[in-house]
């Protein structure tokens, strides 16, 4: 029996030449990376197993959740990492200014690689996978462990493999393809498995929309998203990163629990409703609902605030203005993107849209700042969970959609179809 | 070892942002915490919980973010033990790193209401609904994981191979 694309990776960095689903192993790590929340409680129990890390260029903190610091509290552990990682003399600190949202920095600035072994403290830390490495989110003792000693234990997962077919529609983005996929198959539906990609329809995604379908990939439960490396990914680690990288295939054999074929030709612009991620509804079976009246939107995130993204919202965006009962907050994810937001023009199109732009944070995804929600205000957002008071009030409502829904729906002041929006 | 007392009931994919929402995560101090444990599906929670008690829900407990802050509030506001049909993975690994114990035992997630007076023996995994005088069986923990748990948790298994 063969392996999947997640068991020979796992295999290789616990030394050995065969696992399988079940068997537990203990792997080394090539990328340990923990943030402002889950960093700072990690330290002490750090301290318990070593004074230092086990490697200084491996090690990785990225304060962005309550960055800028929203209070004295967070401003303290914010600090902690801050001169933890001076003292450690991490190679890999990224400070606001000159830093982003974890999973889309850490791409960018070439700290993660195909084929690698990858854990960080954050549920969301699986969107590396699109760049064809293991890579699974974990707590703060796991994480402790790992920048102390290098490596972790793991169940070897099995694996659900999506064979992607087809092309998607001109306004069907990543993000419309994972929510129809966690529609289908639940918010369990991948529960301690991996997600597999594969087929000819994944020569049809971009990194970005790549990055955005394995980074929600936690949505349904699994332990990790992988995609195959293709000419794009290599052309993408070619211009990211210096790191030598090793590019895995699962064997022609590999077991799967499920294999499930994905037509992307006929996958619709997908919008989540409350509370789970898995509540999809095509814009078409939205259109036909009586309007969805909004008071917010959030085009940023971890999930859709890279440079594609923002072109996609601005190009909806441009001509037009934003609702006048709509407060639309933009988040480009890296400093890098909000640089080429200003070169491109796109920010121009925001501000004259009347959006909010904000440095880039997790700030509104998760309740913390910068966007918070009242009770009973309604949110579209290209983030990943609208679970109950995830980003405010318990009693607030959260659409997950894409940049261009997203946009769409800023200018309606409710949840619209973004082929409809020249219409107007 | 084992666990007695009463259960607080929870259906499907109760996730981490209810079980402590991030607004309260500028602190990672576990008193403070478990003061909010539950608060976003529960507001009462951490006022009625009493040492001991449990927590019985269905599919997914746990799922979300990778907040450690989770299984550690409830631990501390007193939860004995957590059951469910399953858990949601990085829940797993982390209630089992810092010592909330936790159980996956479908039929007795079914079996079992609010207010009912459980006893739960870690060692042979049998829980008793001492309200309904009912009886399961919980899925054993792997090898490895009990002797993570023997050990004292990640840290204390760790230190020891050393």
């Amino acid at each position: 029996m063969g392996m999947t694309m997640t068991q020979k990776i796992l295999a290789a960095h616990a030394g050995l030449d065969y696992v399988e689903a079940g068997q537990l192993i203990e792997a080394k790590l090539d990328v340990v990376m923990a943030n402002d929340i889950t960093g700072p409680m990690a330290l002490p129990i750090l301290k318990q197993m070593s004074d230092l890390v086990f490697d200084k260029d491996k090690v990785v903190f990225v304060p962005d959740h309550f960055t800028p610091n929203k209070d004295i509290k967070s401003a303290e552990n914010s600090k902690a990492i801050r001169e933890f990682a001076r003292e450690q003399g991490l190679s890999w600190y990224f400070e606001q200014g000159k830093s982003g949202v974890e999973h889309a920095i850490l791409p960018e600035a070439g700290v993660v690689a195909a084929g690698e072994c990858i854990i960080g403290a954050d549920s969301h830390t699986c969107t590396y996978g699109a760049l064809g490495a293991f890579s699974t989110g974990v707590g703060t003792t796991d994480i402790a462990t790992g920048m102390a000693m290098g490596e972790l234990w793991f169940k070897v997962p099995s694996a659900m493999k999506f064979v992607l077919t087809g092309k998607p529609g001109k306004f069907v983005t990543g993000k419309d393809i994972i929510i129809h996929i966690i529609g289908k198959i639940g918010v369990d539906g991948a529960l301690y498995k991996s997600m597999e990609f594969a087929g000819d329809g994944v020569s049809n995604l971009s990194m970005d929309d790549r990055f955005t379908m394995a980074n929600m990939a936690i949505e349904a439960g699994a332990k990790n998203g992988i995609f195959p490396v293709d000419t794009l990914t290599e052309e993408y680690l070619k211009t990211h990163t210096k790191k030598e990288y090793k590019v895995y295939e699962a064997d022609e054999d590999a077991a799967y629990d499920e294999v499930i074929e994905i037509d992307l030709s006929k996958v619709r612009p997908t919008v989540a409703f409350p509370h789970l991620p898995g509540n999809a509804k095509t814009i078409d079976e939205i259109e036909a609902m009586e309007p969805i009246k909004i008071d917010q939107v959030v085009i940023g995130s971890c999930t859709n605030g890279r440079i594609s993204d923002m072109r996609k919202a601005a190009d909806i965006l441009k001509g037009h203005t934003v609702h006048e009962d709509v407060r639309v907050m933009v988040v480009p994810a890296t400093q890098k993107i909000y640089k080429q937001c200003i070169a491109e023009g796109l920010m121009d199109i925001f501000v004259d849209a009347g959006c909010a732009v904000n440095t880039p944070s997790c700030g509104p995804c998760m309740g913390g700042h910068m966007g918070v929600m009242a009770a009973g205000e309604k949110c579209v957002s290209t983030t990943n969970r609208n679970f109950v008071g995830r980003m405010g009030h318990v009693d607030s409502l959260i659409y997950l959609a894409s940049p261009e829904v997203a946009a769409a729906s800023a200018i309606a002041g409710y949840i619209a179809n973004p082929e409809k929006v020249g219409d107007r | 070892m084992k666990a007695l007392g009463h259960v607080f009931k929870y259906g499907d994919n109760v996730d981490t942002d209810v079980i402590i929402p991030a607004r309260y995560l500028n602190s990672f101090d576990a008193q403070e915490l478990a003061a909010h444990a539950m608060v976003d599906i529960d507001p009462e929670f951490a006022q009625k919980v009493q040492p001991g008690d449990l927590i019985v829900a269905n599919k997914n407990f746990g799922c979300g973010s990778s907040r450690e802050h989770a299984p550690l509030c409830l631990k501390t506001a007193g939860v004995s033990c957590v059951i469910a049909e399953t858990f949601a993975r990085i829940f797993y690994r982390n209630a089992i790193n810092i010592g909330l114990p936790i159980i996956e035992c479908p039929e007795a997630a079914r079996g079992i209401e609010a207010g009912d007076e459980v006893e739960v023996d870690f060692d042979s995994g049998k829980i008793y609904n001492r309200t309904k005088g009912t009886q399961f069986q919980g899925q054993p923990f792997p090898e490895f994981m009990q002797k993570l748990i023997a050990a004292g948790g990640l840290v204390k298994y760790t230190n020891s191979k050393k």
